[in-house]
């Protein structure tokens, strides 16, 4: 996907999420960004849908991290998702994740 | 290796299990299964069910694809003819051969039916497959009357049965009473009672001689004493016979009352043959139950393989409900050895038998018989199988608790072969072999040894054990909050409180490690709450909530929000219901009042919140706390001001209640309730904290619940006035908020309370800690600093960033879509949503 700027980084909550609504490849795609200043990425990206619960809520879930895994927490069902691969802790199932940087004032998805 | 052949002669419940074991074993075999009935495996023993509702492919044990995948050879509605042991063959009625090199005989049984004139004729009929049940039904289509000849296990189920079709059922038993085998003469007039107070009539001491047709029904019954009984069917369920007629004509060994004889390794007198279940006789004793049956089968697979394991006997302990009736029999159950001394008690009010027979010195557990109420059936189980030694009031074992507390036993006095797990055969020394293996968690042992995986009714027993014999081994058992803080809830409020921490981010740096995670996150965020009750949405605090908290609202399943203000007592101006109504068609929201006395609005989208509470508070409302793990509502009675019976003001007292303590953050919801006099109609004794006026003053309850495991409140303190009232719960609530672990419910933690109620009422009335005054001050911080969240928020703009579905775009999620039911909004089903072709993201 082309790289795009989608907000500015006052628009990121810190230490949690936000939802952007996003095209990718020619579809609108909802898309969880998690700001953690303190860790060496700081941002991710990945599908706002959680795959288990079936609705878009994955912006609003907890992060943290289990073990040396980050990840957030579904606010549906608590089920945990990396937030570098997508994949679901505890069951089946994965998200995609999206490359994302902060660049300046502003926020780059895509790469 | 050539493979073996193995034929399996009968699908039971046993055969089919004998198969499923070798299937599972070392040994490589070729199985094959021949069933007589038309369908595979299933299981009988809860064949009644059927008339309940459910279908026979319910009760099915396995599919003939299953065995298609177990690679077993399976043959069904064809029987077995002849065996030929010189060939080492069997041969059907369908003409089919099929060569073993082991044969296993796993026939079962028969009905006996007693040789009466007249049973020949139709619609006298036998209880023992599915196709009996279609024969039952189809005779008892439009017809009034049914019997059961036999007041056994079966032929009162069968009794049950008739009922369910709608007829007028009856059993006649040969014997003076019911369950004559298992009941002795009190446990079986108690069970006649209870089955005759349930509609079915019963008849004992009675011969039938012969069957005639009947004047107004089909058939009638005539008995010895020349009495008469009409009936439009009878059903026989007066015992079983071995299938041992194959056997028999092999020239195998039988029984001197029939059934094959077998040795402890299940071998017939053929060392190629076994025999396995029912149709088996060991030592002159059929094992007549399925679990016996089983533990054949597991014995006789064993014989193929390196580990032989013996069959010696089972115990034919037995707990059922039949016909909604708790029956429960041990070893011997009507105290026939010689030596055994009995202790009985009969509540003949509450219909309540139990006999338990114990050994002349009274130290050992010979039987028991129960009728009525099995709830001691467990215990007594342990010390009958285990032989283990009786406290010296062994009665209280069966006497009701308030006759003094009922003597448990201590997990420690189990011996090694205690079995845990019934449904998996899970000993004790099993669940120890798997803690020697290094397994140290409850979740780790279930998944190896497969304990509490089946019913899940040892789950209790189970944690007992391991939480036991991992503190015994010098283990911890592990109580940290998390991965990231090695602290209980408890440890790290002290440490909250005495460091003056108040961010997250200090403590995990000063006291745990990581970056935190769904589970210390919002403990932490409620125990920060708890100490310094700064604003829900503060920067540093928002990373703690879960959704709930963070967007001040409750998520539903598709990702909206429902919103409840706060009705302080359930008291609400007729202006204030007509705004909420307003606020509701204008949003489009679903409406429902609560069990709280509230009213709910749902369906409302992420970025309306801040518009739709903003009208609510110019309409007087204000914040419910329906999000967070706090005070939720006071429910109450109309009290004195209306009521003819109050004693007190109910309504005003609840929500002064309620105002003293919204926002109050806490381990658990919690729930009040204040009723004005003891009809109790504001259902006060299942709430954390309920009141309950007198005419005296006011009656306190704490630490019930109606939650998954409801607990009725204790009785607290009697005839407070109002300030003792509220300096005792700002004390209990407090003490609850300091020392409770995450999630812990009042009732739980007050069943985890050393010392139970004694205990908490010294530390609440009597201040035998010297806390009392820490307690009120920290709750009347609480109570200063009380703001109503959603009005704190909308005066920021910052916080209100938060509640825009997307941050770059104003559009709406399209994945929510909503159906109509009666008149309001639901969320629409991924069917409709498909059906209407809307296009679902991503």
């Amino acid at each position: 996907m082309s790289q795009q700027i989608i907000c500015t980084v006052s628009d990121l909550v810190v230490n949690s999420g936000v939802c952007a609504l996003v095209e990718v490849h020619g579809e609108q795609k909802q898309v969880a960004l998690f700001y953690l200043p303190e860790t060496e990425q700081k941002l991710y990206a990945l599908d706002n849908w959680d795959p288990l619960g079936n609705a878009n809520v994955l912006s609003r879930g907890i992060v943290g991290s289990v073990g040396d895994e980050l990840v957030v927490a579904s606010p549906l069902y608590k089920q945990h998702f990396s937030l570098s691969t997508g994949d679901c802790i505890e069951a089946d199932a994965s998200v995609s994740v999206y490359p994302a940087r902060i660049s300046g004032a502003h926020v780059v998805l895509g790469a | 290796m050539k493979k073996l052949k193995i034929v399996v002669v009968g699908n039971g419940m046993v055969g089919h299990h004998y198969v499923e074991t070798l299937a599972a074993s070392s040994v490589d075999a070729d199985i094959c299964v021949i069933g007589g009935e038309s369908r595979p495996a299933y299981d009988r023993v809860h064949l009644s069910e059927v008339f309940d509702g459910k279908k026979p492919s319910d009760l099915a044990l396995t599919t003939r694809e299953r065995y298609v995948e177990l690679g077993v050879d399976a043959h069904f509605g064809d029987f077995v003819a002849r065996i030929d042991r010189v060939g080492k063959k069997v041969v059907t009625e369908g003409g089919q051969e099929f060569l073993y090199d082991k044969l296993v005989l796993a026939t079962g049984s028969y009905p006996f039916i007693p040789p009466v004139p007249g049973r020949e004729q139709a619609h006298c009929l036998a209880y023992r497959t599915i196709d009996d049940l279609a024969e039952i039904k189809a005779s008892a289509k439009g017809k009034q009357v049914g019997v059961v000849v036999g007041g056994g296990l079966l032929g009162l189920e069968c009794a049950n049965a008739l009922k369910n079709l709608g007829l007028e059922a009856h059993v006649v038993e040969f014997a003076p009473g019911l369950m004559g085998v298992q009941l002795d003469e009190g446990g079986s007039g108690m069970l006649r009672r209870k089955i005759e107070a349930l509609g079915v009539k019963v008849h004992t001491n009675k011969a039938t001689q012969k069957i005639v047709a009947g004047d107004q029904h089909r058939l009638k019954m005539e008995f010895a004493d020349e009495t008469q009984l009409e009936t439009d069917l009878i059903v026989f369920s007066a015992g079983i016979r071995p299938y041992d007629q194959l056997a028999r004509d092999a020239d195998l060994n039988v029984g001197e009352r029939g059934g094959i004889e077998i040795d402890y390794h299940c071998k017939t007198s053929d060392e190629n043959i076994f025999a396995i279940g029912e149709c088996a006789v060991l030592g002159n004793f059929i094992y007549g139950l399925v679990a016996p049956g089983y533990r054949m089968a597991e014995a006789a697979v064993s014989q193929l393989t390196k580990e032989k394991v013996s069959f010696t006997g089972a115990d034919m302990s037995t707990k059922l409900k039949l016909l909604g009736v708790d029956v429960g029999s041990i070893g011997d159950s009507k105290g026939v050895v010689e030596e055994s001394r009995a202790f009985v008690f009969s509540d003949e009010r509450d219909d309540v038998y139990k006999r338990l027979n114990v050994t002349a010195d009274g130290k050992r557990v010979l039987g028991a018989t129960l009728v009525g109420d099995c709830s001691d059936y467990d215990t007594i189980l342990q010390y009958y199988l285990n032989d283990i030694e009786l406290p010296a009031e062994a009665e209280n074992l069966i006497l009701p608790a308030t006759n003094g507390a009922a003597p448990t036993l201590g997990v420690d006095a189990l011996p090694m072969t205690a079995s845990i797990c019934s449904c998996h055969n899970v000993t004790k020394a099993d669940v120890m072999a798997a803690i020697d293996d290094g397994q140290v968690t409850l979740g780790d042992i279930k998944t190896c040894t497969k304990a509490s995986t089946g019913c899940g009714g040892c789950a209790a027993l189970l944690k007992n054990v391991v939480d036991f014999e991992l503190s015994a081994r010098g283990l911890e058992v592990n109580t940290d909050l998390c991965e990231h803080f090695k602290f209980t809830r408890q440890q790290l409020f002290t440490i909250v409180q005495s460091t003056q921490i108040k961010t997250f981010n200090e403590l995990i740096a000063q006291h745990g490690n990581g970056l935190g995670c769904d589970i210390c996150k919002p403990a932490i965020g409620s125990i920060l709450a708890s100490v310094w009750n700064e604003h829900v949405l503060e920067s540093d605090l928002v990373p703690l909530q879960d959704t709930n908290d963070t967007f001040m609202a409750n998520m539903q399943k598709d990702g909206t929000y429902s919103v409840v203000p706060r009705v302080p007592g359930g008291e609400i101006l007729p202006d204030q219901l007509i705004s909420l109504g307003q606020v509701a068609k204008d949003y489009g929201l679903y409406t429902k009042i609560t069990g709280g006395q509230r009213v709910d609005l749902f369906g409302a989208q992420l970025n309306d919140l801040p518009d739709i509470w903003g009208r609510l508070i110019n309409a007087g409302f204000e914040t419910g706390h329906a999000y967070a793990k706090s005070l939720r509502t006071v429910k109450s009675c109309v009290g004195s001001t209306w009521c003819r019976y109050g004693v007190q003001d109910s309504v005003g007292q609840a929500i002064d209640l309620e105002n003293r303590y919204k926002g109050l953050r806490s381990p658990h919801k919690l729930k009040m309730a204040v009723s004005g006099c003891t009809r109790e109609c504001a259902e006060a004794q299942s709430k954390d904290v309920g009141v309950i006026a007198t005419e005296n003053g006011w009656n306190l309850y704490l630490c019930g619940n109606g939650g998954m495991k409801p607990r009725h409140a204790d009785l607290f303190a009697t005839d407070l006035d109002t300030p003792t009232l509220l300096q005792y719960i700002d004390r209990f609530l407090m003490f609850y908020v300091r020392t409770a672990d995450r999630l812990q419910r009042t009732s739980v933690w007050f069943e985890s309370l050393e010392g139970g109620l004694p205990y908490l009422q010294s530390v609440i009335i009597d201040d035998s800690l010297g806390i009392g005054a820490e307690l009120e001050a920290q709750m009347q911080h609480i109570i200063d600093t009380y703001q109503c969240e959603w009005k704190t928020a909308l005066g920021d703009a910052d916080k209100l960033k938060r509640f825009r579905q997307f941050v770059n775009s104003s559009e709406r999620d399209a994945n929510i879509v909503m159906s109509t039911e009666r008149g309001q909004i639901r969320p629409a089903t991924e069917a409709e949503k498909r059906r209407n072709q809307l296009k679902v993201l991503p």
